[in-house]
Formats: structure tokens, sequence, C-alpha cells
């Protein structure tokens, strides 16, 4: 047997032949990033299995099994997108934006409504969100739009080009409504030109255009009569400033998420989390996921997501430096930023700290759109490393 | 970013380096405000939350206990609960719109026979003493509100009609004023040790008895611990844990309803304010005790009407909730004397038989003092000054005795002016007229004069400042009866369980011992017999044909604004008595006018004898 494995292992290092997981390419990707994606969307499957036993009558593993599909096919996804070089997207940007702007405005024709809101198109297996997809293909599409506009016109044109590129599906997403996602789009498009070089007096404008625009979106508009958000999102977005204010509110829920994210102390609850079982904590298989991981697994489950993430962040922005090209180190950024920022609102929304506003939490959030779009970015990050990989091998294909 | 040479993609620029150092610093900067948020969150601040959300979760009824009944001595049943139906509002139950819920407690208001504020009123008022707890709107409900409510339960949201206990009399308002009334605990009962378990909206005596043995018959009150979901409804399998309810204990009077009765037939019978008592000589057992005017106990187990408070609180003069056997302050006229004999013989003033001449006057530092209507007994001893309760003698001691303290000394000592401890609240103890106490109210300006040795003659004779009640007076004579033994009163018998077990025997030890010489009671006590009993006794009219062997002194006093105070002090049977009966009324004229024959009607029921009708006597001469 020993001298079967030492006769095998040895000619592997010789032959041209590559092994198993050479022609996968397993070798070019990046581990880390894998590894906590992997990890996340597998912690993801394991806590609905356990905290939403009772959620649909009769079918208890009904959210962990469909998560488990979803998870599986932003698999194949992710996998496929790593195996093609990324740089093609930047010859379909126009394509990609075209889709994009189409398929959100497509929602305001045949998408269904819940709760007031149409977001998603309701396919036979399950319901479409393209402004998930929409986040990755902004990513994808503005990139390749700031790279081909890096030398036509002036710098203060380009900024505004690209602001109004970013934000036109950004401004269609908001009136769905969905501020949360409408706010992705915002900070991806931010984000994307900041790599981009665009300047820092235009980012600085831009900022404090920004904070002008929520002083009166929040404050000046209401009090002429001319509200600008629906009642809902206001109450959400200032009722983070003190939730203990009206408890049957939207205050109720956040109070609620925090409860349970402190209750669960250092080692967590477990079964007997109540705060999540007699449904104390609202929409706890999406948005407000943390809080049933913080009162189920406690702090330590809690700080070990958040560290998974951290290694994901810190993955990707590694990547940002290693992309082959520009159009890389772009979409790369757009791509941190996107997952960065959905990561901050939503835990912080469930401890307290962030307004609620409906972004979920990536990988662990149930909802096939949300995980398929994020796999398939983990995908396009992992292209990057692999063609950087095999661009200092010399080899830019298979 | 730390890169081995041969990882490193191509060369990044300064500038772009640069933004995405700032990029990771963000990134690092809000992992950071996350990882502490987490921390304060649940390793700090866990403790809190945790407890937030089992307050959540938690639901917990309380599950009243019934008090316990209060027997008489053969084991009657006088106070016991009877099952009320209250209708309850569970305010987090309201409609949230404004209009509706306005619109339901009106409804609710006129159910109720009030007015929208006052029911506002009542909401916030128990909601702040108990936040948690349904509000009581009104106890008492009829059945027809009951059915109207429950088909037209969808207009009244929150409202539930539970069943509540009340206490219940059967005796109508024999004895109201031994057993006091229950309420809601107060706010600042609550802050009382001795209501340390009880919790807003719990009942507890208020008074008498049930205040005195509150925690005897209040029980200890159950609970449930449902856990609920966020709707409030309870889970399955919720039901976290149930303390049942321990009922109260039974509480045993010496109370002896047949005696109590008579007792209160004979008070209202003079239609008068007044009170007796009656007392077992040896042990101070109260066999009954009443003062009138009276009230219905059940009056407080339903909200006061505004008439029924003016009744029952805003009339000085009748004042139906005072208990006079206890709290009366009256000046005992010549049922004094026996305490006056204790102290003249015990302080060697005066001996068994020594003689003093009585000429129908006593006159002091240019004062005269007479007796009533100015009759001569001659020369006469103790035991004759007892029966044609000769004044002058007694002025005589009370002059003899204001060398020195005797005579404050002994009724001190008897109980005079001092409260008798016995288990009911309320008790005044009375004042006992000392040169001290007058001197300094003189110092202070309040009286007009110091003390003189008039003070201590009136004072001999159970006038002038001294006020007593009528237990304060059973007790003294008690005492001369049973050789000494200064008896602390109590009505409370013993405790028992539900099934009648006794848990507890209440035998309070003697107030004190005195020493009272066989001689003097003997003498006393003779006189006494005399004074009730023979041809020339100031009560014989009433006791001379009472069959049984009785020793009683009328007292009538004189009370500054008002007709004069009738006693009557009685011991029987003589000569080794077993019960004594106080009684006083106001404005009741001779001694043996009215309190005499209540005091007889006592007996009668006591020794189930009655008197046969005798003429004679010096009733009418006190």
């Amino acid at each position: 047997m020993y001298a079967t494995r030492a006769r095998q292992a040895r000619p592997e290092t010789f032959t041209a032949r590559p092994s198993i997981a050479e022609r996968l390419g397993l070798p070019y990707m990046d581990g880390p990033l894998l590894f906590a994606a992997v990890a996340l969307a597998a912690f993801s499957v394991f806590v609905l299995s356990e905290a939403t036993l009772r959620d649909v009558p009769g079918s208890p593993r009904y959210f962990a099994d469909r998560q488990t599909i979803y998870a599986l096919i932003g698999l194949v996804g992710m996998y496929a997108l790593a195996r093609i070089d990324y740089s093609r997207f930047r010859e379909l940007r126009v394509g990609i934006y075209t889709f994009l702007c189409v398929s959100i405005s497509l929602v305001f024709v045949f998408g269904f409504a819940a709760r007031g809101s149409r977001r998603a198109f309701d396919l036979p297996f399950f319901s479409f969100q393209p402004s998930e997809l929409g986040k990755l293909l902004l990513v994808l599409a503005l990139a390749g739009f700031v790279i081909d506009g890096a030398r036509r016109g002036s710098a203060r044109q380009r900024t505004v080009r690209y602001l109004c590129l970013g934000f036109a599906p950004a401004a269609l997403v908001f009136l769905q409504p969905d501020l949360g996602t409408a706010l992705v789009f915002a900070v991806i498009t931010l984000a994307v030109m900041y790599v981009g070089g665009v300047r820092w007096t235009h980012l600085a404008t831009i900022g404090a255009a920004l904070v002008a625009l929520v002083a009166i979106v929040l404050v000046a508009a209401p009090t002429v009569g001319a509200p600008i958000l629906k009642g809902y999102q206001e109450e959400r977005l200032t009722s983070f400033l003190d939730p203990s204010a009206d408890p049957s509110d939207a205050g109720y829920q956040q109070n609620q998420a925090m409860i349970a994210s402190g209750a669960g102390r250092v080692t967590g609850r477990g079964d007997r989390a109540t705060q999540t079982r007699l449904d104390f904590v609202p929409e706890r298989h999406t948005d407000f996921i943390f809080a049933v991981i913080g009162e189920r697994y406690g702090f330590m489950g809690a700080a070990l997501v958040l560290s998974l993430y951290a290694l994901l962040i810190w993955r990707a922005l590694r990547i940002v430096t290693l992309s082959k090209n520009s159009y890389g180190t772009l979409v790369a950024g757009g791509i941190a930023a996107m997952l960065l920022f959905q990561v901050f609102v939503n835990v912080g929304m469930n401890l307290g700290i962030m307004p609620i506003t409906g972004i979920p939490l990536p990988l662990l959030s149930y909802g096939g759109s949300s995980v398929l779009a994020t796999f398939l970015a983990i995908g396009v990050l992992e292209s990057i490393h692999v063609q950087a990989r095999l661009g200092q091998r010399g080899r830019f294909a298979w | 970013m730390y890169l081995r040479s041969d990882e490193r993609g191509p060369a990044v620029s300064n500038r772009l380096a640069l933004r995405i150092a700032v990029f990771g610093g963000v990134a690092l900067a809000l992992f950071a405000v996350l990882f502490f948020r987490l921390w304060t969150l649940q390793v700090v601040n866990g403790e809190e939350y945790l407890a937030e959300a089992n307050n959540n979760r938690i639901r917990e009824y309380r599950v009243v206990a019934p008090r316990g009944d209060i027997l008489d001595r053969d084991g009657e049943v006088l106070v016991d609960n009877r099952t009320s139906l209250a209708l309850q509002l569970n305010p987090r139950k309201l409609p949230a719109d404004d209009g509706e819920r306005r619109a339901e407690l009106t409804r609710l208001a006129a159910l109720t026979n009030t007015t929208l504020p006052k029911v506002r009123e009542t909401i916030d008022e128990e909601l702040r003493l108990a936040p948690s707890a349904p509000v009581t709107l009104r106890r008492d409900v009829g059945r027809y509100l009951v059915y109207y409510l429950q088909e037209n339960q969808d207009r009244f949201p929150g409202v539930e009609v539970r069943r509540v206990f009340v206490r219940d009399y059967p005796h109508g308002t024999l004895a109201a004023h031994l057993f006091g009334n229950v309420g809601e605990v107060s706010e600042d009962q609550l802050k009382e040790p001795r209501y340390r378990d009880l919790e807003p909206g719990d009942t507890v005596g208020q008074d008498g008895v049930e205040y005195q043995y509150d925690e005897v018959l209040r029980g200890r009150a159950g609970a449930t611990r449902i856990q609920v979901d966020s709707l409030g409804r309870p889970t399955p399998n919720g039901q976290l844990k149930v303390v049942e309810p321990a009922p109260g204990n039974n509480l045993r009077l010496t109370i002896d309803s047949g005696l109590q009765e008579a007792g209160e037939a004979a008070l209202a019978g003079t239609g008068l304010p007044g009170a007796y008592v009656a007392m077992d000589v040896r042990d101070g057992a109260i066999l009954a005790m009443g003062s009138n005017p009276t009230f219905d106990p059940d009056v407080f187990t339903r909200p006061l009407t505004q008439s029924q408070v003016d009744e029952l609180y805003r009339d000085p003069i009748s004042s139906p909730l005072t208990n006079r056997a206890i709290a009366g302050a009256y000046p005992t006229g010549s049922t004094y004397k026996a305490i006056t004999s204790v102290a003249a013989l015990a302080s060697g003033n005066v001996t068994p038989t020594e003689p003093i001449v009585d000429d129908g006057a006593f006159t002091l530092g240019g004062i005269t003092f007479e007796n009533a209507g100015g009759v001569a007994h001659g020369t006469i001893s103790m035991q004759t000054a007892l029966e044609v309760s000769s004044d002058v003698f007694y002025y005589t001691l009370g002059d003899r005795m204001n060398d020195g303290s005797a005579l404050q000394d002994w009724s001190h000592k008897l109980g005079i002016g001092r409260e008798t401890g016995i288990d009911l609240p309320g008790e005044q103890p009375g004042l006992l007229p000392t040169p001290a106490w007058r001197n300094q109210l003189y110092r202070e300006g309040l009286t007009e004069r110091p003390w003189s040795a008039g003070d201590n003659v009136n004072l001999a004779v159970g006038q002038g400042d001294l006020q007593a009640d009528p237990l304060q007076m059973a007790v003294a004579y008690a005492t001369i009866a049973n050789g000494g033994t200064v008896p602390r009163p109590h009505v409370a018998m013993q405790v028992e369980d539900a099934a009648g077990r006794v848990l507890r025997e209440i035998e309070p030890s003697r107030a004190r011992q005195v020493r009272i010489d066989p001689e003097w009671r003997e003498t006393i006590l003779a006189g006494l017999h005399d004074a009730a009993q023979s041809g020339g006794g100031t009560s014989y009219s009433v006791f001379g044909g009472f069959p049984v062997p009785v020793a009683g002194k009328t007292g009538t006093a004189e009370r500054p604004g008002h007709a004069d105070q009738s006693w009557y002090v009685v011991l029987a049977p003589y000569p080794d008595p077993e019960i004594v009966v106080a009684v006083t009324f106001e404005e009741g004229g001779f001694g043996a006018d009215t309190a005499a024959p209540a005091a007889l009607e006592i007996l009668s029921a006591r020794f189930n004898k009655t008197a046969e009708t005798v003429s004679g006597g010096a009733s009418g001469i006190e």
C-alpha cells in the first residue's frame, strides 16, 4: 500500500499531466475566501435547520432545505465564474448594464407585491429578485464604464457620468421601493469611483451632498409637508436612535433583536432561545438571522460569524491588490465594498446601532436571490484571483 | 498586505495603494465597532437582556388565596367568603385606535354607572400600582351584565369577568367592630415588613381582627406562570410553574355569639351611643364586646357611596366605626369606687371595717362635695359605702390618699390610663389624672389651676379628668375578683386549619400580678354584691330579682357638655365570679337606669335566667 501511494505521488511533480485538483483550477483559487464563503453558507443552513423548525407548519426543514439548494446552485455558479476570465465582462458592460436596468424595471410590470413593495418575479421554483443580482451586475458594468471612460472628458464630467450611471438603477430600486438595496447600489457606485481614482475633492463634494440629502429627506421635506420617504421607511431609519421609545412599532423589532442578541450572553441559549422561538424577533430567517445566532450561540457563535466575514472582506481587499488589470481591481473593490456595507448595516441593525433597512446578511440570510448573487460575486473575486495566479505563471488560460 | 514576493501582481500605483489602505482601515474600524458592540451587548450587559427576554415571555398570573374564616368560640362562622363577579379590564388589550378606545371606555363607564374620566382615573391609578395586573372596574356585577358582556364580547376587547373572593358576614352587623374590614393593600402598607410578600392588588385586613391576625387569615397567593409568544398567546406546554394558593387559616375567637347578640340587642335597645364588654375574669378571654352605633361590615365589600362615606366617616358624634369598648374615653363615676377601695386598703389609709362618718357632705378647702341627692348615710364602713354608694366615704379616702400617690399607683396597676394590650388595633389608653400631669398642663398654661386635693377627691369617685373605657373597667374588676391577676384581654382563641385542626392556641400570659389581700377582696365583693342584690343597694331594683348572685356597681358620671354618663360593672356569680360585664352609655343618665338593665340582659343570656321584678333599692341616688 505504502509503495503504491509513493509511486503515484512521485510522478506528479514530473509529468505535465495536471492533477484533478489542478484541472479543477483549485490551486489557483483563493482558499481562505472559498472557505469563508462555504463556512458561512453551511452555518446558515445549520442555523435555519435549528431555529426555524416550527416556522412552516408540517415541514420543519423548509428553510434549511431550500437554503441548501440555493447554496449548492450558488457554489456551481461561483465555480463557473471562477473558471472564466472576468475581463470579458468589461466588454459586455453595455449589455450587462442594459440587462440590469431592464430587469429591475420589469419588476414594476411583472413583479409581485409583498408588503407594499414590488421587488421580485415569481419564478416556478423560487421568486427571483433582480436587484440582488443587480448589485453584482452594477459592479461589473460600472467598473467597465470607469475603465473605458478614463480618458474621456474632464474629471468633473467623468465623475458626473459615473454618478448618473450608478444612481440610475439605484433610483429604480428605491422606487420599488427597496431603500436598503438602493443604498447598496449607491455604496457600490461610490466604491467603484473611489477605487477608480475619482478625485478626493469630488468624493468630498458627493459626501457633503449626501449628508444634505439625508437632512432634506428626513428633516426638511416632512416639515414642509412633502415627505419623500414612506412613513415606515422613515420610522425604521430613525427609530434605532431610541428603539425602546415605542415598543409597538419599528423600534419594537430592533429592541427585540437587541434583547435576543444580548440574552445569548457568552455561550448562547441553544434551544432555550425564547426570543426567536416565540416570535419576538421578526424576520428571523432573513434580516434578523444574526440576532438568532446571537441568542442561540452567544458571543462565541456571533463572533465566529463576524470573524468569517472579516476573513471574507480581508481576502476580497487582498484580491483588489492582486488583480492582473485595473478592471479586476475596480470589480474587486466594488464587491468588497458591497459585502462590507451589507455586513455592517445588517449586523449593526441586529445589534441596535444601525437603522432597519432590509438589507440581508450575505450568505447567512435565507433567500435564493441573495445567496446566489453573493456566491456569484465570490466567483468573480475567485476569477480575479485565478487570473492573477495564472498570469504570474505565464499562463492566462487553461 | 502581507504578500510573498512571488505572489505580488502588477505593481499597484501609490495612489491606489493609499486608497486601498484607507478602504482597509475603514473595514477594520467597522469590524471593530461591530465586535465592540457585540461584546457590550452579550458579555457586559447579557444578564440584563436575558432578564428582559424572560420578562418578555413569561406572564405571571396571581391566584388569590381565600381568606380564612372567623369563627366564634363554638365554631359558628362569623365571617367567611363569598365569590363575587368582578368586571376587570386588561388595558393592554384595548383598541389601539384612540377613538375606538374612547368609545369602549365610554360604554364601560355607562355599564358601571360611572363616568369616562372616572374610569380613566381608576385605570391610571391601578396601573401605577400594578402595571401588569388587570384593572378591576367594578365588583359584584350582576348576572345580567355578565350575559350582556358575553353576548357583545367583540365590542369590549380586554374586558373580562372574574370570580373574586369577598368577605361575607352571615350574621350581618354582629360584632362588626371586632372584625374590621378588608381592603386592597395600600402603597404605603406595601413598604411595611409585615406585608413583605404581598403585591399590589392583594387584600389585607384593614382594621379589627382582620388587621391584627392578618397573617393568620390571609393565606398565601399562588401563581401560574405561563410562557407566551410575541402575541401574548400561551404556548403549547407553556405552563411553567404553578404554585397553588394556600388558603388562609381559620381564626376561632373567644366570642360567644349568643352573648354578643344579647349585648348588642341591649345596647341597641336604648338607642344611645355606648359600649359593653363581657370578659372571663380568669384569663381575659373576651366573651362579647360591642359598640353602638354599629355598622354593616358588608358595605366595605363594595365601593362606598357618598352617603355611606358621610355616615361612616363624617359624623363625629355617632362615629359608628369607633369601637367605644376599647376607645371610649369617659369618666366612670362610682364604678371607680372599687378601685379606690383597693388603693386605700393597700396603702393603709383605711381598714376593711373602719367606720367613717357620712353626714351627706364633705368639705375640703372651702368647697363642699355632696352625696348624690344630699343623702346622709351615717357612720358606715367600706362594705356599706359600696352598697349605698356613699360619695362622702370615698371623698374622705381620696383626700387621705392625696398625701402620697396610692390612688394613682393602684389605678395604674389595675390598668387605668394605659392600654390593656387587647389583640385589637385602635385601643386608647384613656387618662389617669396625676399631680404631675395636671401641674405640667398648668405650667404650660393649658389649664386654669394646678393639682389640688379636690382632684384626688374627684378621682376617688370616678369624676373629674378621668377617662376610661369599659374594657379597662372590666380588667380592673376582674383583677379584684380573681385575687390580683391582671388579665390581658384577648378575642382570639386559636388558629385552625380549614379542617378544624388546631394549629396554635392563643393564650396571652397575664399582663401582671398585683397583691390583693383576700380580706380586701372579700370586703369589696361583698359591698358590690350588696349594692346589686341587697335591699339598700343602688342597683337592687335591677338585680334584686336576678336568681344568680352577682356583685355590681352603678356609675353615673358628670361629663362636661353632656348629660350624665351611665355605667354598670358587674361580676357574676358572686362570690367566685367567672365573668365580668362592663356597660356604659353616653348620656344614659343614672347607672341603674340604662347601663344596669343592659348588663342584666347580658347576664340573663349568659346564665339563661331572667330576673323577677322587685321594688325598692336605692337607684336614682348616685
